[in-house]
């Protein structure tokens, strides 16, 4: 049924709109004092698509950095989605959208959700897809208001707001990782080697730490013993 | 020039999205690989909380730390993400008003 498929892809597609909200809001805010119109601060959310470079673009521009520069930096902190898609790719290439459209969806939280989500047979490449467009249209309409009207809100409340994102990412992993105990220990591994890279190479671009922890702590899961996986 | 730095950031953006996504629907990979590959989201999952919740609160990264176990603890009890959003944000609010 495509209408419960749909519906599955906006309940998930829910938390992750809430955690982009203020995270918009707040980029929409920093482009407007680097400089940027409300029109490409909204232009470079619904094109890019990609919040923490968005971030670094804005910081750059207003640094006065050549425009090559931005555009390898980009690519930079963005490889990690070259895994994230190549993970996801092997279960939702066989829906009915096309990949060249699924693709753009793909960011950190909507690799992670539907990834996880994909255990459950109800979510679909519709779902998918669904969910993405949320989260889109989230981050779009969120820079906008940022630019727009960003400056009324005060700092403590934006601060807290940027925590949200990061219990998604907890509220996403603690119920997986209680019937999966391989990864749970593949997330403990791979902030354990996150943290450690941050500590000890601080200037180490994000995308890079993401990508290195990634491979490793994956790698690390295949060395342990498969045994029949507990039924959630 | 700043829409050109904008398409070209979409490019080096998109197109890492995009090719594992043309590939991936012509070849099945070998199934080391793919196990390999089921495990990413629970890694990259790991890789972005740590240190990113603490860095969510530069000057006092205790808030961020205790939002994130309040956090670990709701998801414990229910499934609702939303909720478990909510909470968090509702509690780094109220434990600013204490430092």
């Amino acid at each position: 049924m495509a209408g419960a498929e749909i519906r599955r892809g906006l309940r998930a597609g829910l938390p992750i709109a809430l955690g982009y909200l203020p995270v918009a809001v707040t980029y929409g805010l920093l482009s407007r004092q680097a400089g940027l119109s409300p029109l490409e601060a909204t232009g470079m959310s619904l094109l890019v698509y990609a919040g923490a470079s968005q971030f670094m673009a804005v910081q750059m521009l207003s640094a006065g950095s050549p425009a090559l520069q931005i555009i390898l930096a980009t690519f930079i902190l963005n490889f990690r989605h070259f895994l994230m898609s190549a993970s996801l790719s092997q279960k939702l290439a066989c829906g009915p959208p096309r990949p060249t459209l699924l693709a753009y969806w793909v960011t950190d939280e909507t690799f992670v959700a539907g990834g996880l989500g994909l255990a459950d047979p109800s979510f679909t490449s519709l779902s998918f897809l669904a969910m993405g467009l949320m989260a889109y249209l989230a981050w779009a309409g969120g820079s906008l208001a940022g630019a727009l009207f960003g400056a009324l809100i005060p700092a403590s409340l934006a601060e807290a707001m940027g925590v949200g994102l990061y219990a998604m990412f907890i509220a996403l992993l603690v119920p997986s990782a209680r019937g999966n105990w391989r990864g749970a220990l593949v997330a403990a591994a791979s902030a354990l080697a996150s943290f450690g890279l941050w500590r000890a190479l601080p200037s180490l671009a994000e995308g890079w730490r993401i990508v290195a922890a990634t491979l490793a702590s994956a790698a690390l899961g295949l060395l342990l013993p498969r045994r029949q996986e507990r039924q959630p | 020039m700043i829409w050109l730095t904008i398409l070209g950031m979409t490019a080096a953006t998109y197109l890492p999205r995009l090719l594992p996504f043309l590939i991936g629907s012509r070849v099945r990979l070998p199934e080391g690989i793919r196990r390999w590959l089921e495990l990413f989201p629970f890694a990259v999952l790991g890789a972005l909380i740590i240190p990113g919740i603490l860095n969510a609160t530069p000057e006092h990264r205790w808030l961020g730390a205790a939002a994130g176990l309040a956090a670990v603890g709701l998801s414990l009890i229910t499934r609702n993400v939303t909720l478990v959003v909510i909470a968090a944000i509702a509690i780094t609010f109220a434990l600013q008003r204490l430092v």
